[in-house]
């Protein structure tokens, strides 16, 4: 029981959240906010494997985000609804209520294809020269929606919220905040096994000398290609997730602007930190909640906060370490997974 | 068999060469020098042996398959270690994790099995650590395993360096300039660890070194470089001797006071 507390905890708090949902106790307001923490969990703590665990600058995670959420959206309208390019449903419209995560992780798989576009340069660049060639990928993956009209282009694309209707007619349950409360603790959960194993910490000597993690036996670009892929896997789980909140999306969501929100979740949080990727997450969405009456003026305080930030605390709210490392009283109940 | 056998190893910087008609002969079981005056060429040929550079001319048989212009990690899976003449440890990640990171290329599990902890990876896993422990013990590392390389006494990094090059259980390790920065203890401590390296792990080991007096009393054959070019070979007395080696050195007395 013990061993996997963390778990356990998840749980239950994941079954508190939904019978809250379920029984219309929190406003609907409240729930989305809930939901965007989500959302900005699993692209902080997928970023921060780049730019934290590896030491890269990506700041194209937006574009990976986009990729996951057409992709799934795309297959829901057309296997699900009646949608006037695609035609009639494929498939029976119940059946999404099995297939929804299927969709979603076919759209994962599509974004960490398309993450392959950065991890093949990343072999022979690095630094400030990859983060043009990620930003550039952002730019490609938005133009060339925006230019493929059955898809809607710079209209956007919608009739996913058909999709979630139909899994509620067939049991009544909050549907996208289970998916979200699956995929955020799945995310969370496979980045922690990933960083703490041997393997996964390859790519933290590629951070630290890329040179001689080669040398002494670490093949770089295989782990290149799986932090890549990994990341952008996981971007396009929150953009999938992300399409179905609202049931639309367009193009020009996914710009370097949501890039930029990402990147700072992760300086927030502390680079080479999960638990401080997941906090700042936490902490950021709800900063941007509670100073939404001061509306425009949001985005003169908001980055003033952040160089406040940079000034006193360049590191992040954790700098380097787990939450298990400040309070090591913890380690008793959440201990790190090790192969002992 | 030999375990290494390079044969006209030449290679180019652009329009500089570097290293001219390169021989050499390992049986295995040696301990060989590699010394000249800076800008020899010496760096060069560890960094073609290992893979980091791919030569311009010539071939690099470890136990007679060519390893040249393999990629580095490949020539590591296949029994070369090395360590760095500006030492080159992971510093954000703990003396212990170092240790474990060097077998990355033989760690036996993927990513579905980091995800999935299977079976294969705890025991794998498990077998990484020991090993691990097992070094730093024998090296006598054990008190720094939770600290990061950085904190360490500069000869205790160098002792990591090692240490890392024989987690990854080579035939053949390479050590470049081992000596460099280390007081004189330090340096009688590295020639017994050197000299007991290679008896208990069986090794061979070829070094670079400027300090004579860690080249002369471990070496048992000596190559000098100059220009790229291999100007003397033999035995440490035969080469001190050798009037080509006095004149490529002439200028610095190391040779004759050693």
């Amino acid at each position: 029981m013990r061993r996997h507390l963390g778990l356990w905890l998840y749980l239950a708090f994941s079954l508190v959240v939904l019978a809250i949902c379920h029984y219309q106790a929190l406003t609907a307001y409240a729930q989305l906010v809930l939901m965007f923490i989500g959302i900005n969990i699993i692209l902080s703590s997928s970023l921060n494997l780049i730019n934290g665990y590896m030491g890269e600058f990506s700041c194209g995670h937006a574009g990976f985000m986009a990729v996951g959420a057409y992709v799934s959206s795309i297959l829901n309208v057309w296997l699900f609804t009646s949608h006037k390019v695609f035609g009639p449903p494929v498939l029976s419209p119940s059946s999404a209520v099995y297939l929804f995560p299927v969709t979603l992780l076919a759209g994962a798989c599509a974004a960490a294809l398309a993450g392959l576009l950065v991890a093949f340069p990343s072999f022979r660049t690095r630094g400030d020269y990859l983060a043009i060639i990620t930003l550039a990928v952002n730019y490609i993956v938005k133009s060339s929606v925006e230019n493929i009209q059955v898809i809607g282009g710079a209209r956007g694309f919608m009739g996913m919220r058909k999709v979630i209707e139909e899994m509620e007619a067939v049991w009544r349950i909050p549907w996208i905040m289970l998916w979200i409360l699956v995929f955020t603790g799945l995310t969370v959960w496979v980045l922690h096994r990933f960083v703490s194993s041997s393997y996964g910490k390859g790519i933290v000597a590629i951070r630290d000398d890329e040179i001689a993690a080669e040398i002494m036996g670490v093949d770089t670009r295989r782990m290149k290609v799986a932090a890549f892929m990994l990341s952008s896997g996981m971007a396009g789980l929150a953009g999938g997730l992300f399409a179905h909140i609202l049931g639309y999306i367009n193009p020009g969501t996914f710009t370097i602007m949501k890039s930029t929100e990402v990147m700072v979740m992760v300086y927030l949080g502390g680079m080479g930190s999960l638990s401080g990727s997941v906090l700042s997450a936490v902490v950021f969405t709800l900063i941007l909640e509670v100073l939404r009456p001061l509306q425009v003026i949001k985005w003169v305080v908001i980055p003033l906060l952040l160089i406040l930030l940079m000034l006193l605390r360049p590191e992040g709210i954790m700098g380097n370490r787990e939450l298990t490392d400040v309070f090591p009283g913890l380690r008793r109940w959440f201990s790190a997974p090790k192969g002992t | 068999m030999a375990l290494l056998e390079i044969r006209k190893l030449t290679h180019y910087f652009g329009g500089l060469r570097a290293v001219a008609n390169f021989n050499l002969r390992l049986e295995g079981g040696e301990l060989l020098g590699l010394i000249g005056p800076n800008g020899a060429g010496k760096t060069t040929v560890f960094n073609l042996v290992c893979g980091f550079y791919k030569p311009t001319e010539g071939e690099i048989l470890f136990q007679e398959k060519d390893i040249a212009g393999l990629r580095p990690h490949a020539v590591t899976a296949m029994g070369v270690a090395r360590t760095f003449q500006n030492i080159r440890l992971w510093n954000t990640l703990t003396v212990f994790d170092n240790l474990c990171i060097a077998q990355h290329f033989r760690l036996g599990y993927g990513l579905a099995d980091v995800i999935l902890r299977t079976g294969r990876f705890t025991t794998r896993e498990r077998h990484v650590r020991r090993t691990a422990e097992e070094l730093l013990e024998i090296m006598g590392l054990r008190h720094y395993a939770g600290e990061h390389p950085g904190n360490l006494p500069y000869g205790m990094q160098r002792r990591l360096e090692i240490a890392r090059a024989l987690a990854t259980q080579p035939k053949l390790l390479l050590l470049d300039e081992p000596a460099a920065g280390m007081n004189p203890g330090e340096i009688d401590q590295l020639v017994e660890t050197i000299r007991w390296i290679r008896e208990s792990f069986a090794l061979t080991v070829w070094l670079i070194e400027h300090h004579m007096r860690v080249v002369m009393s471990v070496c048992e054959r000596v190559q000098v470089l100059d220009f790229g070019e291999t100007i003397a070979d033999g035995p440490p007395e035969a080469i001190k001797r050798d009037p080509r080696v006095i004149q490529a050195y002439l200028g610095s007395e190391e040779l004759s006071h050693a």
